[in-house]
C-alpha cells in the first residue's frame, strides 16, 4: 500500500501544481490580456477612478483649471474643474460614461500615472501603499488672458486663440458657446446622460470647441497667405495690377467684387500694399490667377492648411508635440485648401480660394499660425498647450520645449507682410484695432458662407508690431450683434485690441 | 517532558500563535482596507477566534497526545482567511445578511465538533468495528435529500434536507462516513480484491460488486440532486482507496472507463451538464460574456486577472461583481484581493495539509489506519482540485466547497470532523504502545 500512497502524493501534488500553473497563468502571464477584457468594465472604471487622477494647472503654477477630490462610494476621487466653462476647451472633460476629451484624454497617460516617466515614483507608491497618483500637467493658459478673452468676447458666438510669436505658445483660447465639465465629469450616471443629452440636442453644439475643433471660411484673413505667396513669388508691395470693379471668371459662372462693389483706391493700376490695406477681392483675385492653383497650395501648404480633395493629410504639417493630437480626438483641426488638382479644367476658380472662399477652411488657431509665423520672421512654431509634467513628488519628469513646425516665408517676406498688416490698422480696414503707444499688425476677414447667412468676422493680429509679444485671432460668428452688416473691422478687431491691451498694459 | 515533547510543544504552540495572528490580522485587515478603520467588533471576534483555537489545541494536547502539529495550525489559517473574506463580503452585502456573524458561529461548532470526535474517538480503531453500521448511514446520508418532505432543492441540485427551522446537507458528513466504511472495508477485503485474473491481473467478476455499487451511488447522486460536484469526488475517492487498498491499477482503469460511461450519460441526460461544458469553454466570448451561467466563470477570470501578481489588498476587491463569491467562488475573491502571492500561498497550505495527511498514512502500520487517512486526505485534496480547478477554468465547474474556507455550516464542521479523525490516526493510541 505504501507504494500506492507515495504514488498518490505525486498524484495529487502534479494536481496542485497544474492548479498553480493554471492560477499563475490567469494572474500573471495573460492577466492584462485577461483584466483588459471589454466586459471587465466595472473593474477597470474602478480601478482608473482609484488612482488621484494630476492636476492640470495654468502658467503661473498655481491656478487650477483641473483637479482630483476624493469622493464617498465605490469610485474613490472624482473631477472637479473650479473654472469649468471657462477653460473647458483646453481641459475637456473627464466621463465614466463617454470617455475623455481634451486635455484630460491627450495627457491621460501622465494624470493617470500610467506614462513610463512615472513608472519609479508609482512603483515605489505601490511598494509603500499609498495611492496611486497621477502626474501634474502644467499648461501655457495665462489665466489673466484667457478672462480677458472671454470677457471681450462676451455673449457673442466666436472664439479667441492667443498666441506666443516666439514660443507658439497657447496663452489663451476661449470660445463661445462652451460647457461646463463638471455634470458630465460627476460620478452621477443619470446627471452624466442628461448633461450629455442636453449638450447634444443643444443647436449651437457647445461640445464643439470654435477655436480649433471647427472649420470656416476664413475668408479676407487668407490673403495673408496670398500676399505671402505673392511676396514669395517675386511681388513687392509696389507690383502693380490693373484696378477694374469687377473681376469676371472665365470657365465659371462667378465673378468677383470688391466690398461694397467699389473700385479699389488707386487709379487703373494700385499695389499690392493698397490692395491688402483696403483688402480689395478683385486684385487679390488676380494675385491669385497669377500666381495658379500649385503656388498658392504650396503656400497654404506650408503654413499648415492640409489638402481637402481628395483628402490627403500626408502633405501639411505634422505636429511633433504629442501633447496637440492631430485631427485624431478633434483637438485641433488644421486649416483645409485645395490640392491642385481640384481646380483641373476650371483654373480661375483659384481667385476666389485666395480670398478665403469655396473650398478654404481655417480656425482661429490656424490663422493665428499663419499670424504667427509672420511676426516669428517667418518660422512657423508648433502651437503647445503644455511645458511640463510633474511626478507626484513634484519633480519634472519631462519637459515639452517650443517646437518648430516650418519655414513657410523667408525673413524678407514676413518683414513685407508685417508692414502691409501695419498699413491695415493705421489707414485700412482694421483703424479699430489701433491702441495708442502699441503697434499693432492685422488682417481683417469677413467670410460669406451660405446664401442669407450673416457674414463671419476675423481679426488676425499681432503686436507690437516691431517686438510682437503677443499673437491674436478672433472669430465672431454670423455677425455677432451686427448681423449682416458686420465686418470683421468692426466686431471682431476690437475684441482682439482688447485682449493685446490687456496683455501688454498689465493686468496680465 | 522528554526533549522531543519539548520541541512539540514549542512547535505546536508558535504554530498556533502563528494561525491566530493569520485569522485575527486577515479580518482586521480587512477591515482597514475598506473602511480605514480596525473594524468595531474586533473585540468579539478576536477573542473568540483566538479563544476557541487556543481551547481545542489545549484539548487535543491532552486528549491526543503525541499528535500531529501541523494540521491544526493550517486548518486554522484556512479557516481564518476564510472568515476574513466572508467579514469583507459581508460588506457589500444588505445589512440584513449576517454570514460572518454565522461563520463565526459556524467556525465555533466545528471546533466543538473536532473536540467532540477527539473526545468519543480514543481509538481510531474503534470505528473499524461498525463496518457496515457506518457505511450504511452514510449511504443514507447521501440520498437523505432525495426522501421528499424534507429534501430541499437549492440552485437546482438537491442537497439539503431541512427539519423545521433547520438545514443542513448531509452529504457533507455522509461522505466522511463513506470514507470510514471504505477503509474499514477494504482493510478486510483488500486481500480478496487484489486476487486478479490473467496476466492483467483483472479484478475477479464478483470482486467488481462494491465498485460496481460504488458507480451506481455515484450515479444516483448526479441523476437524484443533480450534485455533479459530489458526484465526481464520491467516485474519485472511491477508485483511489480501493487502487491503494489493492495495489492494482486495473481497478483504476475499470473506474476511469466507468467514470467515462457515466460522464457521457449524464452529459446526454442533463441540459446542466451540457451547459457546464459549454460555460466552461465559451466563458469569454464576447456573445455570451454577460449571460449568468458564462458570467459567472468569467468574472472569476476577471477577478482572478484583475487581482495580479499582489492582488487588490484586502477589502480594496470588487467581489460584489462575482456570483456566489461565499462559496463556490471564494478562491476568486482571494485571488483578486491577496493576489497570486495569496492564491499560491493558499494552494501550498492545501498540499501542506495533503503531505502531513499521507505521511500519517505512511507511518501507521495497520491497514485500516493507512487507508482511513489516505481517504480523508484524498477527499479533501479532490475536493480542492475540483472547486479550484473550475474556479480556474482548467475544467468544467462543479459546485463543491472550498475546504475550511467557503462559507458554509455543514461544510465547515465535515471538515472539521475529517481534521478531527486525521489528529486521532496522528497520535492513536499505537504510538503508547509503540
Amino acid at each position: 500500500m505504501d507504494r500506492q500512497i507515495r504514488r498518490l502524493g505525486l498524484g495529487l501534488t502534479a494536481l496542485f501544481l497544474l492548479l498553480v500553473g493554471q492560477v499563475s497563468y490567469l494572474q500573471v502571464f495573460a492577466a492584462t490580456r485577461i483584466a483588459d477584457d471589454p466586459a471587465n468594465a466595472t473593474r477597470q472604471l474602478i480601478a482608473e477612478y482609484r488612482v488621484d487622477r494630476g492636476t492640470i494647472l495654468a502658467a503661473d503654477g498655481k491656478t487650477v483649471l483641473a483637479a482630483s477630490r476624493t469622493s464617498r462610494g465605490e469610485l474613490v476621487y472624482r473631477r472637479r474643474y473650479p473654472d469649468g466653462r471657462l477653460y473647458s476647451g483646453i481641459t475637456g472633460f473627464y466621463s465614466l460614461v463617454y470617455g475623455r476629451t481634451g486635455l484630460e484624454a491627450a495627457t491621460n497617460d501622465y494624470l493617470s500615472g500610467d506614462a513610463p516617466e512615472l513608472a519609479a515614483q508609482t512603483f515605489s507608491d505601490l511598494l509603500l501603499g499609498r495611492p496611486k497618483k497621477g502626474a501634474t500637467v502644467v499648461t501655457t493658459i495665462v489665466p489673466a488672458l484667457q478672462q480677458a478673452a472671454a470677457r471681450a468676447l462676451g455673449g457673442l458666438p466666436g472664439a479667441v486663440v492667443a498666441l506666443n510669436p516666439q514660443t507658439g505658445d497657447i496663452l489663451a483660447m476661449y470660445a463661445n458657446p462652451n460647457y461646463d465639465p463638471n455634470p458630465l465629469s460627476s460620478q452621477d450616471p443619470e446627471l452624466i446622460r442628461q448633461t450629455w443629452a442636453q449638450l447634444n440636442a443643444d443647436p449651437t453644439y457647445p461640445l464643439t470647441d470654435r477655436a480649433v475643433a471647427e472649420l470656416f471660411p476664413p475668408g479676407s484673413t487668407f490673403k495673408l497667405v496670398t500676399a505671402s505667396a505673392a511676396l514669395e513669388n517675386g511681388d513687392t508691395l509696389t507690383t502693380e495690377y490693373p484696378n477694374p470693379h469687377v473681376l469676371g471668371l472665365p470657365l465659371t459662372n462667378a465673378t468677383i467684387q470688391n466690398f461694397g462693389g467699389e473700385y479699389c483706391p488707386g487709379g487703373s493700376t494700385t499695389t499690392l500694399l493698397t490692395a491688402f490695406t483696403n483688402s480689395c477681392n478683385v486684385i487679390f483675385g488676380e494675385v491669385g490667377l497669377q500666381l495658379g492653383p500649385d503656388k498658392l497650395a504650396a503656400q497654404a501648404r506650408a503654413f499648415g492648411f492640409c489638402a481637402t480633395d481628395p483628402p490627403v493629410q500626408t502633405d501639411c504639417l505634422q505636429p511633433t508635440l504629442p501633447v496637440i493630437p492631430f485631427g485624431q480626438s478633434g483637438f485641433f483641426e488644421p486649416g483645409r485648401f485645395p490640392v491642385p488638382g481640384y481646380f483641373q479644367q476650371r483654373d480661375p476658380a483659384v481667385a476666389i480660394s485666395a480670398i478665403g472662399q469655396d473650398n478654404v477652411l481655417a480656425n482661429p488657431m490656424q490663422m493665428a499660425l499663419v499670424a504667427q509665423a509672420i511676426a516669428n520672421g517667418g518660422v512657423e512654431m508648433q502651437p503647445r498647450l503644455v511645458t511640463e509634467i510633474r511626478d507626484s513628488a513634484g519633480r519634472v519628469v519631462k519637459t515639452f520645449d517650443p517646437q518648430v513646425y516650418g519655414s513657410p516665408i523667408s525673413a524678407q517676406t514676413a518683414a513685407a507682410m508685417t508692414q502691409m498688416m501695419v498699413s491695415v490698422v493705421n489707414n485700412g480696414t482694421g483703424t479699430a484695432a489701433q491702441i495708442p503707444g502699441i503697434q499693432v499688425a492685422g488682417k481683417t476677414g469677413t467670410a460669406q458662407h451660405g446664401k442669407g447667412a450673416a457674414p463671419h468676422a476675423w481679426f488676425v493680429s499681432f503686436a507690437p508690431a516691431q517686438d510682437p509679444q503677443i499673437v491674436v485671432a478672433v472669430i465672431v460668428l454670423d455677425g455677432g450683434n451686427l448681423g449682416s452688416e458686420a465686418t470683421g473691422g468692426q466686431v471682431a478687431a476690437p475684441i482682439a485690441k482688447q485682449v493685446i491691451e490687456i496683455y501688454l498694459k498689465g493686468g496680465a | 517532558m522528554s526533549a522531543t515533547a519539548v520541541r512539540r510543544l514549542r512547535t505546536g504552540l508558535g504554530l498556533l500563535l502563528l494561525t491566530i495572528a493569520v485569522a485575527v490580522g486577515a479580518y482586521v485587515a480587512v477591515g482597514l482596507g475598506l473602511r480605514g478603520k480596525v473594524p468595531g467588533n474586533v473585540d468579539i471576534y478576536g477573542p473568540l477566534i483566538a479563544g476557541g483555537f487556543l481551547a481545542v489545541w489545549l484539548l487535543a494536547r491532552k486528549v491526543a497526545p503525541g499528535a500531529d502539529p501541523v494540521l491544526l495550525p493550517i486548518a486554522g489559517m484556512l479557516t481564518g482567511i476564510g472568515f476574513a473574506l466572508i467579514f469583507r463580503l459581508d460588506a457589500g452585502l444588505p445589512p440584513e445578511a449576517k454570514l460572518a456573524q454565522e461563520q463565526v458561529t459556524w467556525l465555533l461548532v466545528g471546533l466543538g465538533a473536532f473536540a467532540l470526535t477527539l473526545l468519543i474517538v480514543r481509538d481510531d480503531r474503534q470505528l473499524d468495528a461498525f463496518t457496515y453500521t457506518i457505511g450504511l448511514t452514510g449511504l443514507a446520508l447521501l440520498l437523505l435529500p432525495v426522501v421528499p418532505g424534507i429534501g430541499v432543492t437549492i440552485n437546482g441540485a438537491r442537497l439539503w434536507v431541512r427539519f423545521g427551522p433547520l438545514s443542513f446537507q448531509p452529504s457533507e458528513f455522509g461522505k466522511v462516513l463513506v470514507v470510514v466504511f471504505l477503509a474499514s472495508y477494504l482493510a478486510a477485503k483488500r486481500e480478496l480484491l487484489s486476487q486478479g485474473v490473467g496476466r492483467l491481473g483483472l479484478p475477479r467478476i464478483k470482486d467488481l460488486g462494491p465498485l460496481l455499487l460504488a458507480w451506481g451511488t455515484s450515479l444516483a447522486v448526479l441523476f437524484l440532486e443533480k450534485d455533479m460536484g459530489a458526484s465526481l469526488l464520491y467516485f474519485a475517492v472511491f477508485l483511489v482507496m480501493v487502487w491503494v487498498a489493492t495495489g492494482r491499477p486495473a481497478y483504476l482503469l475499470i473506474g476511469l472507463v466507468l467514470f467515462a460511461i457515466g460522464a457521457y450519460i449524464g452529459y446526454l441526460a442533463f441540459s446542466h451538464v451540457q451547459l457546464r461544458v459549454e460555460y466552461w469553454l465559451h466563458a469569454l466570448d464576447p456573445q455570451h460574456v454577460y449571460e449568468l451561467g458564462y458570467g459567472q466563470i468569467a468574472q472569476g477570470q476577471f477577478a482572478l486577472a484583475s487581482g495580479g501578481l499582489v492582488g487588490t489588498g484586502l477589502g480594496r476587491g470588487s467581489p460584489g461583481l462575482i456570483p456566489y463569491a461565499a462559496t463556490d467562488f471564494i478562491f476568486a475573491v482571494i485571488g483578486e484581493e491577496l493576489g497570486f502571492l495569496g492564491t499560491a500561498a493558499l494552494l501550498m497550505l492545501y498540499l501542506g495539509l495533503v503531505g502531513r495527511g499521507l505521511r500519517l498514512a505512511l507511518e501507521r502500520t495497520d491497514a485500516f489506519g493507512k487507508l482511513l487517512a489516505t481517504g480523508l486526505t484524498a477527499s479533501v485534496a479532490l475536493q480542492t482540485f475540483v472547486i479550484v480547478g473550475g474556479v480556474t477554468r482548467l475544467i468544467p465547474l462543479t459546485g463543491v466547497t472550498l475546504p475550511f474556507v467557503s462559507y458554509g455550516g455543514s461544510s465547515l464542521v465535515s471538515n472539521f470532523v475529517i481534521l478531527a479523525l486525521l489528529v486521532r490516526v496522528s497520535a492513536g493510541p499505537w504510538e503508547r504502545h509503540g
